[in-house]
């Protein structure tokens, strides 16, 4: 099938299997291979991405179910001149990374976060950040990220 | 100035954070095109005889490129009865091990076409229990008459207790974890027109993975090139090249193609190794006064289906590092490995240490409810004392420096531990539905314990930028940053005109990698050798340009260039300069550390946790931690090293457990049954600093990779004890599950 979906403000219009996933319609057909797959139980949140501004697991959403939408990912976060948004630059400030494979996905689920609750606690941020794991940094500079990009003191 | 000690933001994330790393499943390598793409037919069962297996279908099915079985690999698996075939042949003995191999054009048909694959098992029963595999009753292998992989049951000195006021024994079970780095395995290769396999792997030491490529195919070392491109979490799991990758190797020849291979996280679960894995039976002896006396520890290490890193070398660290941070006149450890039908047991973020402090930290709970002294005091009255360093167990371990009671006392007096006691009486008092429980662990352990040495290469190129090439692998340590921070005070050279490369073996041929926390202390060590050598050298070439004597030039790090000494004013040259100089064959050292000798760090964790006592549910509040791992190079990634390791130890206190029903199916095979920890079951992380530095490598530095899992673990366990410890509670097993706690206090409740 033929689907068209507005990725990272550009369209893409391609042929696809019925059954192809939102995350390898990103990976493999576009060639956009930030978005990583951690699981095979919408458990980890590595593929997270915005699917009309709202964050999704990318594992468990068709490409057909894309089909006229807007998407998302990490690699559209960042400006023209390359300048980065401020949960990018907050994930580096805090060190919220370390291997870099949830990165993208904590990334996606943290500018979901702060577009529906600008001013979250920590509490908040944690509880927010359930579906997304992280083997690697223990989540305390993750939840710090996110403090910082919300303008707020990092120790809240 | 020196950057060295100061928060520098890695160097690491630009890339990781814009357009994503490039772990194995990214890479769009030319050499890969046309890849075919493959899966692996595991094992359902645990323990088989392999009746036939019928692939006639699945080779007609859509798609396939190939299907292979152990007959048609012909490549010798490791000689020995209980050598680990790379695809089973005529038993399998876990479930999740390989038994065939599909490979198709398209990823999306590789499940379709592995149902395909006929195999008939003739069930056998299945090994699960440590006991039932110590009996014999039924063996693993063919021509073996027992289980035991490593060790044995040592016959004790009954005379050890003979002195002692107080004994206290108890069996404890350190149970078997997944490490479950968050990408799973992967690896993708090609054989090139030139003969060569390039493989990219995920995996934590490229060289040793080279090596085990090279032996498996019955190929020359220098045939195979093996690249590690961003790795995404190994934590000990992906040290080397597992079965799988010479499988793939040995494919990607037959069918003369490219293959790429990405297990899924249930596959991850069951057929990637396990950590931890061992019974304790520890028993503790010693005065009313505190002082212990006499420890005894016996140790059963499940060692999975092969014996791997879980046959030897766990148990083995296990039983160096048995006393942990205490003076104990007589210490008997005896370690036996035994074979299951379950995952193989190999290394997980520790290694054998976690389970020693394990042991050793609840057996000093346990002496200390006996003889009813805070926890804290007994440990005070036992530590070995600064003034007796270096310092020789009787386990036969060399610590090197320590500030046991320091640390101790530094977390104590920041988690404000006295309050928190007071606190805790204050609920019990008032019969509070939720309890109060603070928990001790006081650490040792050993990093660079391996004895391996490491490479180190630094080049300053003819523009004046330095790149160095090391042996160690980093997958998120950030050990990039750290070593150009290293160079860059060194050399005066500023960290964005510093390269780092690592983890190819065209580029570094010889190289242990990394693991046992040995980077820093290792890689590092040898950069700076060889940083050395170059400056030597640079000298001699300045001192020409400069028309000077060697003896009277000298490195202004503060610019970067070369003066004479104590006339900057006369005139510098800068790298650029020199380097042009150098000639032929260029400004270069290449270095090996062979002279690894093992550091020691230390700390003390303080944790806080509530219980509900009707429900059982314990909660983790508090976590302090002292992690002295010496002076420390980034305090950035240093912290960020701490917390990862506190949150896995926390993570097997707590929550996870990798289990497996009495056939040996496993139960947490997916990441919705495993409980992987989340952000919602840990607090925020309170860090104590402390560096005491060691003598034994030229930066001082000890490692800090696994530190803070060795001590999480048992202080959270002490805490839930502790918290119902007026209730007569005096253990309960990791992970400290609701229904686990809400069964022991039931228990204490009822007098049993
Ligand atoms: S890949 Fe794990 S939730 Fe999508
Ligand atoms: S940084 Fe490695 S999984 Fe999050």
């Amino acid at each position: 099938m033929k689907v068209t979906i507005e990725v990272n403000g550009r369209s893409t219009v391609e042929e696809v299997e019925d059954r192809t996933l939102l995350v390898h319609y990103l990976r493999d057909t576009l060639g956009l291979t930030a978005t990583n797959v951690g699981c095979d139980t919408t458990s980890c949140g590595a593929c997270t991405v915005l699917l009309d501004g709202e964050s999704v697991k990318s594992c468990t959403v068709l490409a057909a179910q894309a089909d006229g939408h807007r998407v998302t990912t990490v690699e559209g976060l960042t400006g023209e001149g390359g300048e980065l948004h401020p949960v990018q630059r907050a994930f580096s400030n805090q060190h919220g990374l370390q291997c870099g494979f949830c990165t993208p996905g904590m990334i996606m689920a943290s500018v979901s976060i702060l577009a529906e609750n600008p001013k979250p606690t920590r509490q908040e941020v944690r509880e927010a950040l359930e579906g997304n794991l992280c083997r690697c940094t223990g989540y305390h500079n993750i939840v710090s990220a996110v403090m910082e990009a919300s303008g707020q003191e990092v120790d809240g | 100035m020196s950057v060295m000690g100061t928060r520098v933001v890695r160097i690491e994330d630009h890339k990781l954070i814009t357009s994503g790393g490039s772990y194995v499943d990214d890479l769009r390598e030319p050499e890969l095109t046309g890849a075919v793409h493959a899966m692996f037919v595991r094992s359902p069962i645990a323990h088989a005889r392999i009746g036939s297996i019928d692939v006639s279908a699945a080779r007609e099915a859509p798609g396939v490129v190939g299907v292979f079985t152990a007959d048609d690999l012909d490549i010798a698996f490791a000689p020995g009865p209980t050598g680990e075939p790379w695809l089973a042949r005529d038993r399998v003995r876990y479930v999740g091990e390989p038994v065939a191999l599909v490979l198709t054009e398209h990823p999306y048909q590789l499940a379709d076409v592995a149902e395909l694959v006929d195999i008939d098992y003739d069930p056998l029963d299945a090994v699960i229990d440590l006991d039932d595999a110590l009996s014999g009753r039924t063996l693993l292998f063919d021509g073996t008459d027992s289980n035991v992989a490593g060790g044995k049951a040592k016959p004790f000195d009954e005379k050890l207790f003979d002195d002692c006021e107080v004994v206290v024994t108890r069996t404890i079970t350190n149970q078997r974890v997944a490490p479950a780095p968050l990408e799973v395995r992967g690896a993708a290769c090609a054989w090139g027109e030139d003969g060569r396999l390039t493989m990219w792997l995920s995996t934590q030491n490229a060289q040793i993975a080279r090596d085990i490529l090279a032996g498996g195919l019955g190929v020359d070392p220098g045939t195979v090139r093996v690249i590690a491109p961003d790795v995404g979490g190994g934590f000990g799991a992906k040290i080397g090249a597992d079965p799988e990758a010479v499988v793939l190797g040995w494919a990607s020849r037959r069918v003369g193609r490219p293959v790429r291979w990405f297990e899924t996280r249930s596959e991850n679960l069951t057929a990637m190794t396990h950590g931890r894995g061992q019974r304790h039976t520890v028993t503790i002896g010693g005065r009313r006064d505190g002082t212990v006396l006499a420890y005894r520890l016996e140790v059963v290490q499940d060692a999975g289906a092969y014996p791997r890193a879980g046959a030897g070398m766990l148990p083995g660290f296990t039983r160096l590092m048995a006393p942990g941070v205490y003076r104990i006149p007589r210490v008997e450890v005896a370690t036996r490995s035994v074979l299951t039908n379950t995952t193989p047991i190999a290394a997980y973020r520790g290694a054998g240490r976690p389970e020693a402090t394990a042991a050793i930290e609840r057996a000093m709970d346990l002496f200390a409810a006996e003889i009813g002294m805070d926890p804290a005091e007994v440990r005070r009255i036992n530590f070995i004392r600064p003034e007796e360093f270096p310092y020789t167990t009787p386990s036969g371990a060399s610590y090197d420096t320590g500030e046991y009671a320091k640390a101790l006392d530094a977390v104590l007096s920041a988690g404000g531990y006295a309050e928190l006691r007071a606190e805790q009486a204050r609920r019990r008092e008032a019969g509070d539905v939720v309890v109060l429980g603070l928990g001790i662990a006081a650490y040792v352990e050993i990093t660079a314990g391996d004895g391996m040495g490491e490479s180190g290469r630094v080049d300053v190129n003819p523009d004046g930028t330095v790149t160095a090439y090391t042996g160690s692998s980093p997958h998120g340590q950030g050990l990039h940053t750290s070593l150009a921070m290293l160079l860059s005070d060194q050399f005066g050279v500023p960290m964005d005109k510093i390269t780092i490369r690592h983890g190819d073996t065209d580029e570094v041929p010889k190289a242990v990698g990394t693991f046992a926390s040995r980077s820093l202390q290792l890689g590092g060590s040898v950069l700076k050798q060889a940083g050395d050598q170059v400056i030597e050298r640079a000298k001699e070439i300045a001192a020409n340009l400069l028309e000077a004597s060697p003896d009277d030039v000298e490195l202004n790090v503060d610019q970067g260039a070369w003066q004479v000494r104590g006339a900057p004013s006369g005139g510098t040259v800068t790298w650029a300069q020199v380097a042009a100089a150098a000639g032929e064959d260029g400004l270069s050292a290449d270095v090996w550390y062979g002279d690894v000798q093992p550091t020691f760090p230390f700390g003390a964790h303080l944790a806080v946790v509530e219980v509900d006592t009707l429900t059982g549910k314990a909660v983790l509040r508090r976590i302090i931690a002292v992690d002295d791992a010496g002076p420390v190079v980034n305090p950035v990634t240093f912290q960020g090293q701490r917390h990862g390791g506190l949150a896995q130890g926390v993570a097997q206190a707590l929550l996870e457990e990798m289990s497996y029903d009495a056939d040996g199916n496993p139960t947490t095979a997916t990441l919705a049954d495993y409980p992987f920890i989340t952000a919602t079951e840990l607090p925020d992380f309170e860090l104590v600093d402390m560096a005491t530095p060691t003598t034994r490598n030229p930066l001082g530095v000890k490692g800090i990779g696994e530190a803070a899992t060795i001590g999480s673990t048992p202080a959270v366990q002490n805490a839930v004890v502790d918290a119902l410890a007026h209730l007569g509670v005096r253990h309960i097993e990791m992970p400290a599950t609701p229904q686990r706690v809400w069964q022991a206090i039931n228990d204490a409740r009822e007098g049993r």
